[in-house]
């Protein structure tokens, strides 16, 4: 089975998000990038479903050279091989079309991606290269398993979950539940160093989406403190005050 | 030069947040002195469809064709982008539901269109068609320009709100042709838990973490939503220790919410937890830990152990109920 795997280069989860050039630029200074949570996950599942020579996983992501390093992580968590589409990421319709122009033509069985990057969250990618590529797309799934060209799919829904399965070539965004994030061990981090990792040119595509600019959400007032012994006081505030009961 | 509003049912209901879209997409109909249309896939009785012209549709689309009886992404995509082509919609609305998150790029897609998902306001009008968004998981909005002459927007639940605005819903049946290869996902079983309350698009959230010290301990907060009409949710240490599910994981890995009350017991607010719920319209917080920093971003705190809080405010929840 030949699976490829999207991964997006994310700020690190504890990184405090700051704007500079009059808000229209994300902050980049002092910022740790690292592969997106949920693409871990996609590449876990990938890793244990070609494990012991069922298969290869290669690894894809859109992105300028400074994106190597968190390439490089990918490998080092098991991915055989790595391809990098040279441009920067516009939004998420560029990235789907520079990943389906690539997988087009290479006949994987299986492309994974995350639910979502945690710094955009779109959750657009995936079924975008499904669209492009004329393939069933599953979003935010939460169970995969795949037994010869037939795969079974958890998917969550409101309220509950829908299974469902699906034959040939499809594309899936991986949510938690799907795998155990791997950790690289000391073999993946030595290997990763010459795994290969192809940088190929972009392909065009048409600009649909601009960020003007970014806003923080407003801050809150100061918190009103009720003492332990007056529940009755909350349930009043929260009543007439805020009045959300 | 219309609006097209997707309208995705469970069990042949709409829910709250459908609702929430067609109110949203009629005030982008009136922004743009055009006309509403809504379109309906699967087995929804007139009665309930007529529903949707309180919030301001006045043609529904029904289609009710046998081979999308059940959600296929794939083929409701194609069947609501073909609608807006004959209906010459250009602005589509969906709500940024698990299906509607599935549908949207695929329309986009096809009608070569810009996408703003996980819209928070109105469209501006300031003659660029942009939408506020969030971003970087709550810790930021990205002001979105939609460049393209179709546009896509997805609106998060809770985020606009349901707005009357009577109108007499036409029905009209829609006839798509259904390629086979659209169908290529097939539902076998859908499980969905009806006694509780769903957490992407509850109104009211009652969360708790490791503060509680163990799953056993999570009847009062149980009961406590249970009162209130609340969904649960927990922290991400409380999912990865499987005390609770990861569908109730909160925070920048697991789901954003936005509800209008989110009570937050025994969690302290890290940072990544603070990101997937700072757009909750009031913050509750109860922690023994006077220094926790989740009390610098809620509204109302109690500094006090979970353990002697809940259970006095479970009463006095039933006193103020009678």
């Amino acid at each position: 089975m030949k699976i490829l795997v999207c991964i997006s280069n994310v700020p690190d989860t504890t990184t405090k998000i700051t704007f500079t050039n009059d808000n229209t630029e994300f902050n980049t200074a002092g910022v740790q990038c690292i592969v997106n949570p949920y693409d871990e996950i996609a590449l876990s599942r990938a890793i244990e479903l070609t494990e012991g020579g069922k298969g290869t996983v290669t690894v894809i992501n859109v992105g300028e050279a400074a994106n190597d390093p968190t390439i490089r992580k990918a490998l080092a968590i098991g991915a055989d091989d790595a391809v990098r589409v040279n441009a920067a990421p516009r939004d998420a319709y560029f990235v789907a079309k520079q990943i389906a122009a690539y997988a087009k033509d290479k006949d994987f069985d299986l492309i994974l991606t995350g639910r979502e990057s945690i710094d955009y969250n779109g959750n657009q990618v995936a079924a975008m290269v499904g669209e492009f590529l004329d393939i069933p797309s599953v979003s935010i799934i939460k169970k995969l398993d795949v037994a010869g060209d037939h795969a079974t799919i958890e998917r969550e829904i409101e309220g509950g979950k829908e299974i469902l399965t699906v034959s040939g070539k499809f594309i899936a965004s991986c949510a938690e539940g799907v795998a155990e994030p791997k950790i690289p061990n000391m073999r993946g981090i030595m290997s990763a160093r010459t795994k290969p990792l192809n940088v190929v040119d972009a392909v065009d595509s048409e600009q649909v989406t601009k960020v003007i600019r970014y806003e923080t959400p407003a801050p809150r007032g100061t918190v009103k403190l009720i003492p332990a012994d007056q529940t009755e006081s909350l349930i009043n505030l929260l009543h007439s005050e805020a009045k959300v009961i | 030069m219309s609006v097209l509003v997707y309208v995705e049912h469970a069990e042949g209901k709409f829910k709250k947040s459908v609702f929430e879209a067609v109110s949203y997409a009629k005030a982008i109909a009136d922004q743009q002195s055009t006309n509403l249309t809504a379109i309906s896939i699967g087995d929804v009785a007139d009665s309930e469809i007529k529903e949707l012209g309180k919030y301001g549709a006045s043609k529904v689309l029904n289609v009710s064709a046998d081979q999308l009886k059940t959600f296929v992404n794939q083929a409701y995509a194609s069947v609501i982008a073909s609608a807006a082509e004959k209906e010459g919609a250009d602005v589509i609305v969906l709500s940024n539901s698990f299906s509607g998150k599935g549908l949207a790029p695929r329309i986009a897609v096809k009608l070569k269109a810009g996408l703003a998902d996980g819209a928070v306001e109105l469209p501006s009008t300031d003659g660029k068609f942009s939408v506020k968004k969030t971003a970087f998981s709550g810790k930021a909005f990205a002001i979105t320009e939609l460049t393209s002459a179709n546009k896509v927007i997805a609106l998060n639940p809770n985020a606009f709100g349901v707005k009357e605005n009577a109108a007499d819903a036409a029905i009209e049946t829609f006839t798509a042709d259904v390629k086979q290869s659209d169908l290529g996902t097939v539902i076998k079983e859908i499980v969905r838990a009806t006694d509780k309350v769903s957490l992407p698009d509850a109104e009211l959230v009652v969360s708790a973490g490791r503060g509680l010290k163990g799953p056993e301990n999570w009847g009062m907060i149980e009961e406590l939503a249970g009162l209130l009409g609340a969904a649960t949710a927990c922290s991400k240490p409380v999912s990865d220790a499987d005390w609770r599910p990861h569908s109730e994981h909160v925070g920048q890995t697991g789901i954003a919410i936005s509800p209008n009350l989110y009570i937050a017991i025994g969690i302290s607010g890290a940072i990544q937890h603070l990101a997937g719920v700072s757009s909750s319209k009031v913050i509750v917080v109860i922690n023994k830990d006077p220094e926790a920093p989740f009390f610098k971003v809620a509204d109302y705190g109690i500094v006090g152990d979970a353990f002697e809080v809940v259970p006095k405010l479970i009463e006095a929840l039933k006193a103020h109920k009678g």
